[in-house]
């Protein structure tokens, strides 16, 4: 499938000490330690970034476009994603943020919070034409949609179907600031990683707009430099109800639907769709969930603390300046997605089902013959993974160290046994 | 193959986790998402419905590569009509099973809908039975 090899979260090997830390953090089962190293499986990885978070030696990056990336590019528009406000402390307004991305070398933005408030406006638009059928999830989070597609496919079908507001940021600045053009590069600052992968394996979209994505992580050195020196003009075309999709609610307030669920954080999110899974959520009418704790801001690629990025960034919404003339409207764009996003076979044990019966069968019988401490030991997450890896032959019993360890012990009895009086069968047995 | 999984009448926190790993297996097995969301009302209106009325039992999960049958067997006081059981909105469940969102009488209407066989074997003072099948129809594609 298209965007199978791709992945913005990878691994420095030089770096990884092999401490099995991130194993039991990944919600899809991802990663094994496996001769010396961590290794992520593509087909399961969702791009959340968890492993980011928590690798206590700094292996896992997230591979992200340098600032240089803009130079080729005649025009060089910055779609800044509300998140960088939050970056900086209040000395800061938004608009000397964005005359700062203009001294780095862009020679135009687009806040991200402006298409956001149109994708808003156009994903309420849609649930109000679809009805009672919810609940709908929202699209925005790339690995919560990746999520659906590996972990959760029968919920795909509740995705509202309506473009993230950096993709529709993209295709504004491309088709309607600078029609017919093509010197014009559009980049995002990101603190999502998830974002580097969709840009160039979209979801739901035949192609992205995005020419490329550049972490607020790698940019903000640059920026926070420039900011006191920068002279400061009206620029900002957002109000709060795009400025508040930084964090969780944001969304879930800008849309203004009744019954509405936020969650954030990759685990509660996973709680909340087993549950829609199971039926349960029959009176919910729209679900915004994202990957990350507190939202965006707690996105792998920031700086800032997210708590308190949220902290400053809602103090922002409350002293907003007054909303200008919207110079788009959300029912003149074609902010709909273009295609089905589907399932992702990443979990199935092997591609035809007899197969994987037999697998699942054999699998089950290693599993019970293991201690169940998932002690992560043998490079899996859980024994239950693990006995997985064996049936399927990625990983032979004796990598459990108590298998190990009993083998061994069977073993020494059989060689105590061999010193004694000679056996009246023969050595061994 | 066959999974089975007691399931406890005592502690509502662990209530739906046979139903869980059921689902996990039948991520294992590449069953297509709609099937597996089917099965997934079904077993989890039926054990909660084991937990919460008839005091917890033994789910077993019979799996084969074009149905899943599972079988729910409680001790429980019975089902005394079970025509009245069926019907939309009817419940017995008590005040503070409501409060959690529960009790609004959609359980057992919701299993027939989703499962191809629903057969519910009980009598008052012998317990119930509940056995769902549901059929992994090959056409049901992704996100079906
Ligand atoms: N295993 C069981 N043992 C005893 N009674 C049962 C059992 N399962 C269902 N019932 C009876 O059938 C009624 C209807 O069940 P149903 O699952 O449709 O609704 P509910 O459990 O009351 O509410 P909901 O499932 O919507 O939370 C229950 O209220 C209960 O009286
Ligand atoms: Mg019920």
């Amino acid at each position: 499938m298209n965007g199978a090899s791709f992945h913005s979260v990878t691994l420095d090997p030089a770096k990884c000490k092999a401490c099995t830390t991130c194993l039991r953090f990944c919600p899809t089962e991802a990663i094994r330690v496996r001769k010396g190293r961590a290794h992520i499986a593509d087909e399961r990885c969702v791009d959340c970034g968890e492993c980011i978070r928590v690798c206590p030696n700094n292996a896992k990056k997230a591979v992200s476009d340098p600032l240089s990336a803009i130079e080729p590019f005649a025009v060089r528009v910055a779609l800044p994603a509300p998140t960088l406000y939050g970056q900086f402390d209040e000395r800061f307004s938004v608009d000397r943020i964005l005359c700062g991305l203009l001294e780095l070398g862009f020679t135009d933005v687009f806040e991200v919070a402006e298409a956001a408030e149109l994708v808003s406006d156009a994903a309420a638009a849609w649930m109000a034409r679809a009805g009672d059928g919810g609940p709908w999830l929202s699209s925005a989070c790339p690995a919560v949609v990746k999520l659906l597609q590996v972990r959760f496919p029968s919920l795909l079908d509740r995705l509202a179907p309506i473009m993230s507001p950096m993709e529709a940021a993209a295709r504004l600045v491309k088709e309607r600031l600078y029609p017919g053009r093509d010197d014009v590069g559009v980049f995002f600052i990101s603190p999502c990683a998830g974002k580097v992968t969709v840009s160039r394996y979209p979801q739901g979209l035949f192609e992205s707009a995005v020419d490329g994505v550049i972490a607020i992580k790698d940019i903000y050195l640059p920026l926070r430099a420039a900011l006191p020196g920068v002279t400061e003009r009206p620029m900002r075309r957002a109000t709060a109800r795009g400025v508040a999709w930084a964090h969780i609610d944001g969304e879930s307030d800008a849309l203004a639907v009744p019954r509405a669920i936020s969650v954030s954080g990759i685990a509660d999110v996973i709680g909340v769709f087993e549950a829609l899974e199971n039926g349960k959520m029959k009176d919910v009418a729209f679900i915004e969930a994202l990957a990350c704790p507190a939202g965006c801001v707690g996105g792998p690629l920031t700086v800032e603390n997210p708590y308190i990025a949220r902290a400053r960034i809602r103090s922002m919404e409350h002293r907003s300046a007054a909303a200008l003339e919207p110079r788009f409207r959300a029912e003149e764009l074609e902010l709909s997605l273009e295609r089905e996003v589907s399932a992702r076979a990443g979990l199935a044990l092997a591609p035809d089902m007899l197969k994987a019966m037999l697998l699942l069968e054999e699998t089950e019988l290693i599993a019970e013959s293991l201690p169940g401490l998932d002690c992560g030991s043998c490079g899996a997450p859980s024994c239950r993974a693990f006995a997985e890896d064996v049936a399927k032959g990625d990983a032979v019993i004796t990598d459990c160290i108590f298998k190990l360890r009993e083998n061994l012990r069977k073993l020494g009895e059989e060689l105590i046994g061999m010193e004694g009086p000679p056996p009246e069968q023969g050595a061994g047995r | 193959m066959k999974f089975r999984y007691e399931v406890s009448g005592e502690d509502m926190s662990l209530a739906g986790k046979a139903s869980g790993e059921v689902k996990r297996a039948l991520g294992r097995l590449g069953v297509s998402p709609a099937a597996i969301k089917r099965t997934a009302v079904c077993m989890y209106e039926a054990e909660m419905n084991m937990v919460i009325h008839g005091g917890g039992g033994v789910a077993e999960a019979e799996l084969s590569p074009d149905r899943i049958v599972v079988t729910l067997r409680d001790s429980g006081p019975g089902i005394p009509d079970l025509e009245l059981a069926m019907q939309e909105g009817y419940s017995t469940a008590p005040e503070w099973i409501r409060e959690m969102g529960f009790g609004a009488g959609m359980g057992l209407p919701n299993m027939k809908r989703n499962s191809d066989e629903l057969r519910i074997d009980s009598a008052p003072g012998s317990g119930t039975t509940v056995t769902i099948m549901v059929r992994f129809d090959p056409n049901e594609g992704p996100g079906a």
